[in-house]
């Protein structure tokens, strides 16, 4: 059973980071909506606030590494240019889409809106960490800030459903490919 | 905002100091629609999807989302400043946050971003 470097990496950024962040949703956004429908702040312990927060921070984290890993590792791999010559696209998958008409608007509409929604993600859950963070159980008395919250991770929910289900559809049609190849289990037979 | 009432707490009826938040929520706005703005502008213009090139390998994708998120953090440090220990309308913060995602949202659009572009 062997992958590449570049699988390997391509698989930490779309199913680590970005798989284990939008798992991490569900969880929030009963949490928050627990918050939100309830009347006092004694509703929710200390120790819900502590867990809400542990989780927002990984929720942070798992965000801003799933975007940094797929902008600045595996992108440059995507969008590479084959030198002169090449007609062999299999390490190039964003020549491999376009040059076939019935395969480009994979990357036409495909990636060139996932490279850019996919950011509004972490960007929308930094903030509903922070204010999570600052109001802690006070957060039961600002119904305003409950409500932001709650409707910034919903949207950064629909930014990373969008951003991953093209990212595996593109990587579907055109996979990111190439490094040096690591066997990660001998012939069992 | 002076108009808008600010936010009130519903046990004591004091205005409750929601500066911080109000900060946090306008800046994830501003932070959205600065990265729709500059992925469009980059998607429309050459020259300056050339100086969004900050990093060769990630292309103009490098200097679009770093100069959002440079915004996004500058306007989130000068409102909390300018916010502190402020009871705000957060109604309406709340109302033109949401407008500035859906704005931030629609420019990264492809088929819309085309559309303002005449393609």
């Amino acid at each position: 059973m062997q992958m590449s470097y570049r699988e390997l990496i391509t698989a930490l950024h779309g199913m680590g980071f970005g798989a284990f962040f939008l798992l991490t949703f569900s969880g929030v956004l009963i949490l928050l909506h627990r918050i939100r429908t309830s009347n006092a702040p004694s509703a929710i312990s200390r120790g819900e606030l502590r867990l809400m927060r542990a989780y927002l921070i990984a929720m942070c984290v798992l965000g801003w590494g799933a975007v940094l890993s797929g902008a600045y590792f595996v992108y440059p791999w995507y969008r590479a240019h084959p030198p002169p010559g090449i007609t062999d696209y299999g390490e190039y998958p964003q020549r491999r889409l376009l040059s076939n008409p019935m395969t480009a608007d994979w990357h036409r509409f495909g990636m060139e809106w996932k490279e850019y929604v996919a950011w509004f993600a972490p960007i929308a859950m930094t903030m509903v960490a922070y204010v999570a963070i600052k109001y802690g159980t006070d957060l039961a008395k600002h119904r305003k800030v409950r409500n932001a919250a709650f409707t910034f991770a919903a949207a950064a929910f629909i930014a990373a459903g969008v951003a991953g289900a093209l990212g595996a559809l593109i990587n579907k049609n055109a996979p990111v490919q190439g490094g040096a190849t690591m066997t990660l289990m001998g012939n069992l037979k | 905002m002076k108009n808008h009432p600010a936010e009130v707490d519903e046990d004591s009826g004091s205005a409750i100091q929601n500066g911080p938040a109000g900060a946090a929520i306008l800046s994830a706005g501003v932070g959205c629609v600065s990265l729709g703005i500059c992925a469009w502008l980059g998607d429309a213009f050459p020259a300056i999807a050339r100086i969004f090139d900050f990093y060769a390998p990630t292309g103009p994708l490098s200097g679009v989302t770093t100069t959002a998120i440079i915004i996004w953090l500058v306007s989130w440090g000068i409102l909390a400043k300018a916010w502190r220990g402020k009871s705000l309308p957060l109604g309406m913060i709340n109302m033109i946050a949401y407008l500035l995602l859906g704005a931030g949202a629609l420019l990264t659009f492809p088929p819309f971003g085309d559309l303002l572009q005449g393609k």
